[in-house]
């Protein structure tokens, strides 16, 4: 695909998720200020920032895990109207777990370390409503196998598999009911620098072939310049510069994004 | 002057044991619990003269049901002869005034440790269960205000996946006593530890069943002609225990739920759990005019 049909698509589409002035405080601390942001069906939106700038924390927002004080999002799916942040627990949940994958830093976070590591990518499918056993196998091996996760260990328990194997499983979890959108949090930090090389090809793979859109957070500029079409840089729960990839990398105007690149580069 | 002077001639004020306001309470709970099938409802578990965990939970339901017209048959693991039975049947008459008897026809309330009769309980029955533990998510979920919420939510995915853990694991499912059961498609419950045996009888039954932890302070129902499905995948059908063929080596009924007794040979010889309906099939075999009622199930297999 070229660039000459990208960026129409760009501008044409509506945006699949809407998340405005959203902020959240935790007593003293501002964790986000007033954060908005669009993502197009379709594209990967990058999220870079230092450590403690509110990443996680607007993540958890889009995955309706948390609540903040103030805001609002929208998704763009037929049977999901209005604010989802005014949502009842119970709808939130569903929602959560049938339209929104997510895949944590920490596999501890998003797995169940001693249950089948087809178990956990079979629990999102159980609770969607799947009753059928064979079903419940076949589609968790095709989760795994689609994150290239090798099935000859698919009833191995995660505790017993390494990081990039953890991983795979968390992705085959949160692709297994074919989300709107696949959330990504640090998905390749502390895994080693070969693993996470071949954890960011299976998910450029995804990406390529079905077009999934994703939000990925990374402290790591090379991992979102290697997945993202879009980047919002944020400081201190501020956004401070966003814009197109190849855009904010080459041209940073932000004098923080600038220091980011420059040492990076 | 003397104390007695003053005060009335003491008069029983209440009977069953427990105080009025006590019973006030459970009533209010059970109505509650068949308001919202298969739902526990906390109450406040009193001291009975049994300890916790032998059946307090049931002993207090079956005290504040109780009055001197009714005919209380008490059974644990299906004999009215054990200790335990023989000796919370005592307690209940003697504070009750209300008859007792071991057969299941003759019985208005009938309290059970680990068994459900094997004649079809009347509407005008009811049936109370003792459970140890009623909390069918505490096993993926140990925290208790968590599980509840789960059951508001009806966020059963972890029960489920309980299930399918056991059949990558073992092959088949290993839920035995208390399996995990749907309750009027809503909550899941555990039907205390009966057999899988036992768990069909509960779904559409014609009685109403009380089930009642003491120690835990948890009362839940299953009212009349209530749907009770055990956590099946639709390609992996439930199982009871393959007892339909063996023989009762004493009265020689066949098709019921049975005890295990290992012989020295190595062998075992089996004998017929729901003891009383063995004693009366050894009664007519000696030409006594006992009268047995319909069974759920025939022949080994269940009624429909
Ligand atoms: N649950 C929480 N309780 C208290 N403070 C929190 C909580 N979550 C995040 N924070 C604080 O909010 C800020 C943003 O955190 P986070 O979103 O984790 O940043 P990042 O992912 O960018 O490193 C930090 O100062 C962090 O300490
Ligand atoms: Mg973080």
């Amino acid at each position: 695909m070229t660039l000459a049909l990208d960026a129409p698509r760009l501008v044409q589409t509506q945006p699949l998720m809407v998340l405005s002035g959203v902020s959240k405080r935790y007593g003293p601390v501002v964790a986000l200020d007033d954060v908005s942001a669009e993502v197009y069906p379709g594209e990967v939106l990058g999220i870079v920032g230092e450590s403690g700038s509110g990443k996680s924390t607007f993540l958890r927002m889009m995955n309706l895990e948390e609540l903040p004080d103030a805001g609002t999002y929208t998704l763009d799916l037929p049977d999901t109207p209005g604010n989802l942040f005014e949502l009842d627990r119970f709808a939130r949940r569903m929602l959560c777990a049938t339209r929104i994958g997510i895949v944590y830093q920490n596999p501890h976070q998003g797995l169940l370390m001693r249950n089948s590591s087809s178990g956990n990518v079979a629990e999102r499918l159980l609770i969607a409503g799947e009753r059928r056993f064979a079903v419940l196998r076949e589609k968790a091996g095709d989760a795994l196998a689609a994150s290239e996760f090798p099935l000859d260990r698919m009833d191995a328990p995660p505790i017993e598999l390494s990081g990039g194997m953890q991983q795979r499983v968390q992705l085959a979890k949160a692709i297994a009911l074919e989300p709107a959108v696949l959330l990504l949090d640090e998905p390749t930090t502390g895994l080693d620098v070969s693993v996470q090389a071949l954890v960011l090809d299976t998910l450029k793979r995804l990406q390529r072939d079905r077009r999934i859109t994703m939000v990925i957070v990374s402290h790591d500029l090379g991992v979102i310049r290697t997945m993202a079409d879009r980047v919002m840089v944020m400081r201190r729960g501020q956004v401070v510069e966003q814009g197109l990839s190849d855009q904010i990398f080459q041209d940073p105007q932000h004098a923080y994004t600038q220091q980011l690149v420059h040492a990076k580069l | 002057m003397s104390l007695t002077g003053l005060t009335r001639p003491w008069k029983d004020f209440s009977y069953g044991f427990l105080d009025a306001s006590a019973k006030r309470e459970l009533r209010r709970k059970m109505l509650k619990a068949v308001a919202v099938p298969g739902c526990q409802m906390p109450y406040a578990s009193r001291e009975v003269p049994i300890a916790r965990g032998w059946g307090t939970g049931g002993l207090q339901v079956t005290c504040t049901l109780l009055n001197p017209g009714h005919t209380v048959k008490v059974i644990d693991q299906g004999a009215d002869d054990s200790v335990n039975a023989a000796s919370i049947r005592r307690f209940l008459t003697r504070v009750s005034g209300a008859r007792s008897t071991w057969d299941t026809l003759e019985a208005s309330l009938i309290q059970s440790r680990h068994r459900v009769p094997e004649e079809i309980l009347r509407e005008d029955q009811i049936l109370i269960l003792q459970v140890p533990n009623p909390e069918p998510l505490r096993p993926v979920e140990p925290n208790m205000s968590v599980a509840r919420q789960m059951h508001a939510d009806a966020d059963y995915g972890r029960m489920w996946l309980q299930l399918y853990e056991q059949i990558v694991r073992s092959g088949r499912v290993m839920f035995g006593a208390a399996y995990p059961s749907l309750v009027h498609g809503r909550y899941v419950m555990t039907p205390s530890p009966i057999p899988r045996w036992d768990v069909p009888k509960l779904n559409m039954a014609r009685h109403l069943t009380i089930l009642s932890a003491g120690r835990e302070k948890r009362l839940y129902a299953v009212p009349p002609y209530t749907r009770v499905e055990p956590l099946v995948f639709d390609d992996v059908p439930y199982k009871v225990e393959e007892h339909g063929h063996l023989t009762c080596y004493r009265s020689g009924l066949k098709g019921f739920f049975m005890n295990e007794i290992p012989q020295e040979d190595g062998g075992a010889l089996h004998e017929v759990s729901d003891s009383h309906l063995g004693i009366k099939a050894i009664r007519q075999g000696d030409g006594e005019d006992v009268a047995t009622g319909d069974t759920w199930y025939t022949n080994g297999e269940m009624g429909q």
